[in-house]
């Protein structure tokens, strides 16, 4: 293996920085011990950037965290080598590895919350690192270097902000500050595991873009681990796809996303609803989970879940292997030619070794292949045509006191919702994107009837709801209910499966005992899981299982219309997939009227009629999901297009895009007039004096609320 | 609701059919691979047995005095551990003492615990004004030190067994309501519960459905501890004299009486009754310590 690799490195590329050599990572709990990395070797030469993609649970983290020795209580590297800079890190010492970690190699964790110290400050942690490790430098200097540092992670007034606490900084400052220290010693190597899913898309951006700078200024090779492939299709040189342990497939970014090779990989990318050719396809699913690796598993790891699986792929394990097709050399010279890809790649393609494209599967996409081609399935894609109004929000209004109690003066107040009218028909699917803190998920819970709005009407099927009597009011929940992100937060842990389900039945009296049962089973039915299920407790079931768990609760009402408030933003793309289908199904087979709430602009698209666009409160934009996406009126709507990580590598680079600039400011002191005008690029004094009129210029139906809509129609997004 | 499409299969989910065994089963798993805690059990069980099944194995007068054996040392005329000052059988007090400090112990203590639990639950998942105003109500109660409002109270009363217990009672459920208020206050604001409002359902089935049950960890564990010091309550007040009337006796009374002749070197007044006290409060303590174990890893995969 090792031989094989070092051999078609090629004699002029330059000595890897960092090799890990058929790596193996055992992690032993009270009962049971699980082979998390079970033979994965990867290189990487100085400047380079490597991303390491895969589901949950497949051991890209282990990866990240095995070459710190930062394994977690129970981890140990049980057979392999991680070369450093020629130093073996998996034999390394504590106090050889104390030296390396924060020093040569930097590290940025996914929350900038927890990664920080909230008892010191800013300054004394960037500077922290240089005082461990450089035995010269004084405090005076530490400090001045951290200062530096903080300027170069593009915070705003460094000076002042060193004596700053991490509270007192938004989580895009925070994640800055996180990057400071890992980078303040000017390590060799930055190992960036998830540094931005705790962010918005918007801080996403331009997090992605401040490492990407740094990279090159500082010249540093840099391993970035997370699950987004559209992250990883912008921000890095060579992609390893990881499954269950092992490298499935690795390949430079533009032949992976151009050409994927492996079964895996091509599943991966075809459960992108972004993927998906238009809203009434059905989107590609990875039935099953991934194993749970406490055996190891005989033959390919992918078999039981692979469509092109056979008796060969299930007995013997397939090597990773060089891809070999003669197209291979085409591709390379397109990727040397690729215009948009300015002098930074073209040298990174130089000085990246050419390691080729690997996979390891016995029976990979065939070269001729379009990557991902689409099944359209049959059934009609809108089920039923939008009806009468069913949901209507007038002005409405929330605002939150900000207090510390009962007894405690009220210090002002937070304007999460600040005026939306809004109105979802029967029928139809009504998607809600912004960024966090727009209140967006207020919004939800007060048509959920979980909050009471400070102002506005919400009415349902024609009915105010705030003139409803207690009795209408409780009878009333029933056509509404609400799905929640987190399954497992949302389900009685003490509860088995068939009490859950069977509880909103109880609570408003419908059917004897029996009746209970058999509805239970036939929801089990319905969202594809095992009757057998009713006996089983919430925590014993997977993310995705879950949350068709919490579906079934949902529908148990037979409610008219479903709130789903990012339903499927903690799943990985294959599950994710899955659910998106099943409520596509559900909704067609039961009539059923969705508001969906999410963050990711492609699951909107791919499920919404209606689009609803909310920034600080207010909806800023509305209308047809095909004219908002196609010709966004709002200059907040466009920025969040442009900012959108697009998984294709092509894509990306080709256009201009005017990513979104700046922070959300404070909901307790929105900016007067138009919300949106601290970040706009055409903001005018009018925006601060008076609020935008809703207009719409484009088409009926289709609203904007700002003073100077966009008019030139863009070409379509690639989202 | 009409039969929906057939079960489709989704590959995958297979295993997700099995039942699995409930969750008091397998808090019963770790409990009882727990050494301190068997032994706290086992303890238990055998200080019950000795209150209430040794009488029938050993019978001794337990009513009527008799000052001429008075004060024997142990092994004479067949008293295995003497006799006390007014000539009563030493084994056969301890006997009938434990069956007082136990009752009164495991009484007040449940009392207390369930009174605590619900005060503590309402005042949780209510919060606002409801909550201030009924924490204020502990507060208050807490600032009473309760040793002397147990001897006032008691030496007001004369105390029978039930006075006792509702004396003890009265004093320690504070400490329950004040975890479990802790528990529900994070427990309400749980999506469980919000989402069993989505359903319509009200304040009662919140509180009794979710978050007790919840809790449940807590309140057991501190159960066990509010037993221990109900029954050490019980040996205080004793020990000042404020306990039931003779002929009755419980462990602290007997511990006070012993006292008086410690100068007389008769050890065998002081020294079966206090260890006994200890052995009961140690019990109780690893017990709870079992089941707060038990309870910890419970969620746990």
């Amino acid at each position: 293996m090792t031989e094989l690799q070092l051999t078609d490195a090629g004699p002029g590329t330059p000595a890897p920085l960092l090799s890990i050599d058929d790596l193996h990572v055992d992690i032993a709990s009270r009962d049971r011990t699980v082979h998390a990395l079970d033979g994965v070797s990867l290189d990487l030469v100085p400047g380079e950037a490597l991303g390491i993609v895969g589901e949950s649970g497949c051991g890209k983290t282990m990866t990240a965290l095995s070459v710190l020795g930062l394994l977690p209580p129970g981890g140990t590297v049980t057979g392999g080598r991680i070369l450093f800079d020629g130093q073996d890190l998996a034999a390394a010492s504590a106090p050889t590895l104390q030296d390396v970690r924060g020093n040569t190699v930097g590290m940025v964790f996914q929350d900038p919350l927890t990664s920080l110290n909230p008892t010191m400050t800013i300054g004394a942690q960037v500077a922290e690192p240089l005082l461990l490790h450089r035995a010269g430098i004084g405090r005076k200097e530490a400090w001045a270097r951290a200062e530096e540092m903080l300027r170069l992670v593009g915070m705003p007034q460094p000076a002042e902000r060193m004596k700053n606490y991490p509270h007192q900084l938004s989580g895009g400052m925070r994640q800055r500050v996180a990057i400071a220290m890992a980078l303040v010693c000017e390590p060799k190597l930055l190992i960036a595991d998830e540094p931005t899913t705790a962010l918005d898309v918007t801080t996403q951006h331009q997090i992605l873009e401040l490492i990407d700078n740094l990279r090159q200024t500082l010249g540093m090779a840099m391993i970035l681990v997370t699950h987004d492939l559209g992250v990883i299709a912008n921000r890095v040189d060579r992609v390893a796809v990881m499954y269950a342990g092992k490298v499935a497939e690795q390949s430079d970014v533009r032949g992976l996303f151009a050409r994927p090779r492996h079964r895996y990989t091509e599943a991966l990318f075809a459960a992108l609803p972004e993927r998906a050719a238009d809203r009434g396809t059905e989107l590609h699913t990875i039935p099953g989970l991934p194993p749970s690796l406490t055996v190891r598993p005989t033959g390919c790891r992918f078999a039981p879940r692979c469509s092109f699986a056979t008796q060969e792929c299930r007995e013997r394990e397939p090597e990773l292997e060089l891809s070999v097709e003669p197209s291979v050399e085409p591709e390379w010279g397109l990727v040397g030619a690729a215009p948009a890809a300015a002098g930074q790649d073209a040298e990174a393609a130089k000085a990246s070794p050419p390691s080729g494209h690997r996979f390891a599967c016995f029976h990979p996409v065939p070269y001729g292949d379009a990557p991902a081609e689409q099944v359209v399935t049959p059934p009609p894609a809108t089920a039923t045509e939008p009806g009468e109004v069913l949901l209507e929000l007038d002005a409405l209004v929330k605002e939150f006191p900000l207090s510390g109690g009962p007894f405690a003066r009220r210090r002002g107040t937070v304007s999460a919702v600040g005026g939306v009218s809004l109105s979802v028909r029967r029928g139809e699917t009504y998607g809600m994107v912004g960024e966090s803190g727009c209140g967006k998920t207020t919004l939800g819970r007060i048509v959920a009837g979980l909050e009471e709005p400070t102002a506005g009407t919400v009415r349902f099927d024609g009915r105010d709801l705030s003139g409803l009597s207690r009795a209408e009011r409780r009878a009333h929940r029933r056509r509404i209910q609400l799905m929640f992100q987190d399954s497992t937060a949302a389900m009685d842990p003490r509860m088995r499966v068939g009490e859950i389900l069977r509880e909103p039945l109880v609570i408003q009296g419908v059917g004897s005992r029996a009746e209970r049962e058999r509805l239970t089973a036939e929801l089990l039915d319905a969202v594809g899981l095992p009757r057998g299920a009713v006996h089983r407790y919430p925590h014993e079931f997977s993310g995705g299982q879950r949350q068709r768990l919490g579906l079934a609760r949902a529908l148990t009402l037979a409610p008219d219309l479903v709130v789903a408030d990012e339903p499927v933003s903690a799943l990985d793309v294959s599950v994710q997939a899955q659910i998106l289908n099943l409520m596509r199904e559900l909704q067609r087979e039961r009539g059923l009227t969705y508001l969906f709430i999410s963050h990711d602009l492609a699951v909107i698209r791919h499920l919404a009629d209606t689009v609803g666009v909310m920034y600080l409160g207010r909806l800023v934009e509305s209308g047809p999901a095909e004219q908002v996406y196609a010709h966004p009126l709002h200059p907040y709507t466009r920025g969040l297009l442009d900012t959108v990580n697009v998984p294709d590598p092509a894509a990306a680079s080709g256009g201009e895009r005017e990513p979104l600039r700046g922070e959300t400011p404070s909901a307790a002191q929105p900016p007067s007039g138009c919300r949106f005008r601290t970040r706009c690029p055409f903001a005018a004094e009018v925006c601060a004096t008076t609020e935008p009129p809703v207009s719409t210029p484009n088409a009926a139906g289709h609203q904007v609320a700002c003073h100077f809509p966009l008019a030139a129609p863009r070409l379509a997004s690639a989202v | 609701m009409t039969t929906t499409t057939a079960p489709h299969t989704v590959p995958g989910h297979e295993e997700a059919a099995q039942a699995t065994p409930s969750l008091a089963r397998r808090t019963l798993q770790v409990f009882t691979g727990n050494k301190l805690a068997l032994t706290g059990v086992v303890l238990l069980v055998l200080l019950l047995a000795f209150s209430y099944l040794g009488p029938l194995l050993y019978d001794t007068e337990q009513t009527h005095t008799d000052l001429s054996q008075a004060n024997l040392s142990p092994g004479t005329d067949g008293h295995l551990l003497g006799t006390t000052d007014l000539g009563y059988d030493m084994v056969g007090r301890l006997m009938v003492a434990g069956r007082t400090s136990l009752e009164i112990g495991l009484a007040a203590g449940l009392l207390a615990t369930l009174f605590g639990t619900v005060y503590g639950a309402v005042s949780g998942y209510f919060g606002g004004w409801v909550d201030a105003a009924m924490m204020r109500i502990t507060d208050a109660a807490l600032a009473i030190p309760a040793m002397f409002l147990l001897v006032v109270v008691a030496a007001i009363i004369t105390p029978s067994k039930g006075v006792l217990i509702l004396i003890i009672a009265a004093v320690a459920w504070l400490s329950p309501a004040r975890l479990v208020r802790g528990e529900a206050l994070s427990l309400r604001n749980r999506e469980y519960v919000q989402a069993m409002r989505m359903m319509g359902g009200g304040g009662a089935r919140a509180v009794f459905k979710h978050i007790v049950p919840n809790a449940i960890g807590t309140v057991i564990v501190n159960c066990t501890f509010q037993i221990a010091d109900a029954i050490l309550y019980v040996s205080y007040l004793a020990f000042l004299g404020l306990s039931i009337p003779p002929p009755s006796a419980d462990w602290g009374s007997m511990l006070s009486a012993g006292i008086t002749y410690t100068q007389n070197g008769y050890w065998w007044l002081i020294f079966p009754p206090g260890i006994a006290i200890v052995l009961v409060v140690a019990a109780f303590n690893f017990i709870g310590d079992g089941l707060r174990d038990a309870f910890e890893v419970r969620l746990r995969k």
